[in-house]
Parts: structure tokens; C-alpha cells; sequence
């Protein structure tokens, strides 16, 4: 509660690296003192934590669900990379994925 | 001002259907409405104006083989549901200038039944918000009083409602957004049972809890545009297999007689504004005077539901938005050809995403993670049980539960934007019933102050059809009183 700090500002940066979220410094600090009043605020479930109830994921008893594995029309390649930042013969052009050796 | 713009939707259905107007004319009227106030307002972030009117032209060609009720009425879409080749936002940055190259099926069912989208309305962006002050385009104003807030996250929806700039539109309800919005200003919107519409080219927030809805100013309306988006699709794994309730039929009937209302214990005192507790218990006599039976309900475990929600929520959404990546659609920042996917990535979601989608990430990140995974995600989980069987258990004794939508009336512009825990209380009433997948409605219950005050109606799953029954009720006497919809009062949009 009051004084007791949740989450530290480090432990905010790592989870916006984890994010993939940059944070400048202000933000960070200002992002830091907003979650812990959250959490603060939403700790009050973990006095449903003891309960002996089964955990809920979904409002439905859903089952997964397949379709016949048939041919349907579907996007073109066209239509598939119409909003693509980048593309380059039928295929999305992304930013390096490996380092590459200097 | 047209007069057209004041009709409803059913109105305007009948008179396209027997040739007494023309869709075209319909459409245009909208479209003045929205060119002569939206400057004001900001409903629209976008207004297909062009796209329009060749679907109000269609319209008027096709008319002798429709039977839609609506075929010809034109419609406000909220911009978190994809239309083919029209530009959707979800109010983001990061998605600016993205024109989808599919109709999701909300927006393929409402072309089929001859309905004209007249544009995409503003919202919270990715729909986390109370106030559409999260919106990257700016906020929304409420038609009531252009200093307060219309609601959220579908405030650009309800605003198009009130402003008589469409007499129908869509929203989404993850933990109040369609509700919320309706009450604070003065319309009618219904969150349908968890399935009951398909989610396929929604752009998902939270996927348990996600769900898209009709709007519009009065009940029938909002019950024909129910039949027109509901029911079962096989492209939505979570589309529930069974026939639609006939919801136009109940709101038609609008009988109580012998009908079990619930008044939740715990959606009610301290918070409640004395206005708001007013017209909730006026709209109970009435409910009563017409023959139901009013009985005090107690949902213990909804205290622990705002709780729940704010972990749920957000940490549904740090997975959904992970695919907001820089790569395959939307925006991409810092692409010099030296920095590497995941630097560009990271610089992308900085620049693209605003500070509560930011605050939601993390936030739900957190409780995800290794260590406080069990503390917070788990315990949510275990909360929504609990508040499931809170609901089971009153339907044992009740038909349906009813509350005020929201605590207070709209609040200023400004007044809570940076303290989101203050922001987050606005949706205390509405979200006990995402967590259980259940059906609710808000519809205008009066005025506190000049602002509008929303009943809340919450049915059992699949039982929709209660909620236009109890509503239709209850809106019957109140238009007789107020000689109309609510909207009418609005004092900026008088006809002189």
C-alpha cells in the first residue's frame, strides 16, 4: 500500500524491453508511479486467491474448432501486402532478423 | 437542420421500403448533418462520403428484393471493425492510412441487408478508454455539452447518435464501451451475449471479454440492428451455434407482467451520484407500476470485479497487440537499413501507440510474467468464476438484474485523463458482466443537471431478448413523458 512501492522504474524497462516498447527516461518514470497506483488498485483480487474455485479463461465451454482442410479464395498476394510498410517481389521486406557480421 | 435526421431508423426503413424516399436522400441528409455539426463533435474520423452514396444508390436499385427493415438506412461504424478498402484507425497511430483488404462480418452483414455506412467513428485507441480522450486524432464532445466527455470507448458512435448524424451505429463492448457511452449521452446501446456476434475483423483488445454490439436512439431500433449483426459464423471459433433470440419481437412486445427484476445491492451508494440514484429509482417504479416484481439482489463478488478486469484486460491485450510489429501492415519507424527488426519494431510501438495502450502493455505484461503470473493474472481468473456463479446464482431468482449504467453523469474533458485509476471507476457497473460473458443494455433513464442518466439491463447469456422487452417497457412510458426520445432535448440541436 502507501510508501510501498510494487514495481520499480528498472523493473518497468525491462518489461517494456520485453514489450518491445522504447521508453524515453520522463515516460518511465511517469509509467513506473502509474502502474504501482494500478496495481494498488487491482491487488484487492488476490483475496479471491485462496479460494478453492477454478480459474476462468473464457465465458463459453469452447472446444476447438477445425474446418474441412478444402481450396477456398482467399487474398490475393496483391491484396495480402496492400498495407505492407515494404515489399519486394510478392514478398513483405522487413528490417535485418539476424546480425550480420561487420 | 433536415427533419429527416430526427426519424428512427425503423421509420426511415418503412418509408425507403414503400418508396415515400429514397436512400440517396436519406444518406444526403446524414451526410449534411454530419458536414454542418462534426466540426463540434468529432464523431468521425473518417467520412466515406463517396462510398456512401453509391451504397445509398444501390440501394435505391435493389430495393424490390429486399425484406430488410433497414435496407437504405444509413449507419455509423465504430473504427475498430475493418471495411473493405475504407480506412481503419482504432483511434492509433499505428494504424494510420490502413485500408483493410477484407469486410469483417459485422460490416458483410450489414451490406447485405442493404444498410449504408456513412463513415468509421472515433474511439479510445484499440478501445481502452471511458472518455475517447485516448483517441490519437483528439476527443470526441458530447452533444449535451461539448465540454464533457461522450463516453468510451465508443463515444464517436453514441455522439453520432445524439447529434442526429446517424440514426444508427455499431460499437464494441469489452468492459462498458458500448454502454457506458450510450448512458452519458443519452442513447441506447446493447452489449449481446459473448458470442452472440462475430468477432471476424473486429480488432481484438481483450478476446474473452471483446464483443460487438447495436446502437441507435431507441430500443426497436437497436433490436432490428441486433438481428441484422448477430448469429452464428464459422470464421469466429468463439461464434456461438445457436438461433439468434427474436429480440424485435420482444421489444415490440414490451410486456413485464409477472417478470422478475433484480436490483444488484452492490451497484449502488457510495460513488452513485444522487441524480443518477434518482432516475434509476423513478425508472424502478415504473418497471413496477407496470406489473413486475421488484426484488434486491446481492452479487457479493462483484467487488472484486474492477479488480479482476484491469488485469484480465490488459494482459489479454499485451498478447493481441503484439502483432502491431512494423512488419506486414501499419506504421514503421526508424527503418535506416542498419537497425535491426526488433530495434525498428520497438521504435515503431513507441511512436505508434499512445500513453494508455503504452500503460495497458506493460501493465499486463507484468501480471503475465514469470513470478507474478499466479498473483495477478491467476487470482483474476478465479475472480471471473466467482462473479459467473454471482450471476448464476441471481438467476435463480430473478429473470434479469438491473443497476445504473455508470456512477455519475458525463464528466469534464481533461477532468480524469491522467489519473487512470480515477478514469478506470467510471466502468464499475458494466464490467462484472464482460468477465461473465452475459448480455446487457443502457438505455436513457432522464436527465441529472441537464446530463443524461442510463438504466442498465443485464439478461442471462442467449436470454438478449429480455433486455429489449424490460427495455421497451420501461421506454415506452418515459417517451410518452418526455414526448419523445431523450435526444430531442438536447438543447444545441432544437429545430428553430
Amino acid at each position: 500500500m502507501a510508501g510501498k512501492s510494487r514495481i520499480s522504474r528498472d523493473e518497468v524497462a525491462r518489461i517494456a524491453a520485453l514489450a518491445r516498447i522504447t521508453l524515453g527516461d520522463d515516460e518511465l518514470t511517469h509509467l513506473a508511479g502509474q502502474i504501482d497506483g494500478i496495481l494498488d488498485a487491482v491487488a484487492v483480487v488476490q483475496e479471491a486467491a485462496g479460494t478453492d474455485v477454478p480459474a476462468m479463461s473464457h465465458p463459453l465451454e469452447i472446444s476447438n474448432v477445425t474446418r474441412p482442410d478444402l481450396i477456398r479464395p482467399s487474398l490475393t498476394p496483391e491484396e495480402a501486402l496492400s498495407g505492407a510498410p515494404a515489399s519486394e517481389e510478392s514478398r513483405f521486406r522487413v528490417p535485418q532478423i539476424l546480425g550480420e557480421e561487420a | 437542420m433536415s427533419e429527416l435526421v430526427r426519424k428512427s431508423a425503423a421509420e426511415l426503413g418503412t418509408l425507403i421500403a414503400q418508396g415515400e424516399l429514397s436512400s440517396r436522400e436519406v444518406t444526403q441528409a446524414h451526410l449534411d448533418q454530419i458536414a454542418q455539426t462534426d466540426s463540434a463533435i468529432h464523431a468521425f474520423l473518417h467520412v466515406d462520403v463517396q462510398g456512401a452514396l453509391a451504397q445509398a444508390d444501390h440501394a435505391d436499385k435493389s430495393r424490390g428484393e429486399s425484406n430488410s427493415p433497414l435496407h437504405g438506412v444509413p449507419l455509423a461504424l465504430k473504427d475498430v471493425l475493418a471495411q473493405k478498402g475504407v480506412p481503419t484507425t482504432c483511434g492509433s497511430k499505428i494504424l494510420e492510412g490502413w485500408r483493410p483488404p477484407y469486410d469483417s462480418t459485422v460490416v458483410a452483414k450489414l451490406k447485405d441487408s442493404g444498410i449504408v455506412i456513412l463513415g468509421k467513428t472515433n474511439m479510445d485507441e484499440f478501445a481502452m478508454g471511458s472518455s475517447t480522450e485516448n483517441s490519437a486524432y483528439g476527443p470526441t464532445r458530447n452533444p449535451w455539452d461539448t465540454n464533457r466527455i461522450p463516453g468510451g470507448s465508443g463515444g464517436g458512435s453514441a455522439a453520432a447518435l445524439a447529434a442526429m448524424q446517424a440514426p444508427l451505429a455499431i460499437g464494441t463492448d469489452t468492459g462498458g464501451s458500448i454502454r457506458q457511452p450510450a448512458a452519458v449521452t443519452g442513447t441506447v446501446g446493447v452489449k449481446p451475449t459473448y458470442g452472440g456476434v462475430s468477432r471476424y475483423g473486429l480488432v481484438a483488445f481483450s478476446s474473452s471479454l471483446d464483443q460487438a454490439g447495436p446502437c441507435a436512439r431507441n430500443v426497436l431500433d437497436t433490436a432490428l440492428l441486433h438481428q441484422v449483426i448477430a448469429g452464428y459464423d464459422p470464421k469466429d471459433a468463439t461464434s456461438i451455434n445457436a438461433p439468434v433470440p427474436d429480440v424485435v419481437a420482444a421489444a415490440k412486445r414490451a410486456d413485464v407482467r409477472g417478470m422478475k427484476i433484480g436490483v444488484v445491492k452492490e451497484l449502488s451508494g457510495d460513488g452513485y451520484e444522487k441524480g443518477v440514484a434518482d432516475r434509476f429509482a423513478e425508472s424502478l417504479a415504473i418497471l413496477e407500476s407496470q406489473g413486475a416484481e421488484i426484488i434486491e439482489v446481492s452479487c457479493p463478488n462483484f467487488k472484486f470485479a474492477l479488480g479482476a478486469y484491469y488485469l484480465i484486460a490488459p494482459s489479454e491485450a499485451s498478447s493481441n497487440l503484439a502483432r502491431f510489429d512494423a512488419m506486414r501492415y501499419g506504421l514503421r519507424v526508424g527503418d535506416d537499413g542498419a537497425r535491426s527488426a526488433e530495434e525498428v519494431m520497438s521504435l515503431t510501438r513507441e511512436a505508434g501507440f499512445g500513453p494508455e495502450v503504452k500503460r495497458r502493455i506493460i501493465l499486463g505484461t507484468y501480471a503475465l510474467s514469470a513470478g507474478y503470473y499466479e498473483a495477478f493474472y491467476g487470482s483474476a481468473q478465479k475472480v471471473r468464476t466467482l462473479i459467473t456463479r454471482d450471476f448464476a446464482a441471481a438467476y435463480e431468482k430473478v429473470d434479469v438484474l438491473v443497476s445504473p449504467t455508470t456512477p455519475t453523469v458525463a464528466f469534464k474533458i481533461g477532468e480524469k485523463s491522467d489519473d487512470p485509476v480515477a478514469m478506470y471507476l467510471s466502468d464499475v457497473a458494466t464490467i462484472p458482466v464482460n468477465l461473465a460473458g452475459v448480455a446487457s443494455m443502457s438505455l436513457p433513464a432522464g436527465l441529472s443537471e441537464g446530463l443524461p442518466v442510463g438504466f442498465q439491463i443485464i439478461a442471462p447469456a442467449m436470454r438478449d431478448d429480455r433486455l429489449y422487452q424490460v427495455g421497451g417497457a420501461l421506454e415506452r412510458e418515459l417517451h410518452a413523458k418526455w414526448n419523445g426520445p431523450l435526444t430531442n432535448q438536447i438543447p444545441d440541436l432544437q429545430v428553430r
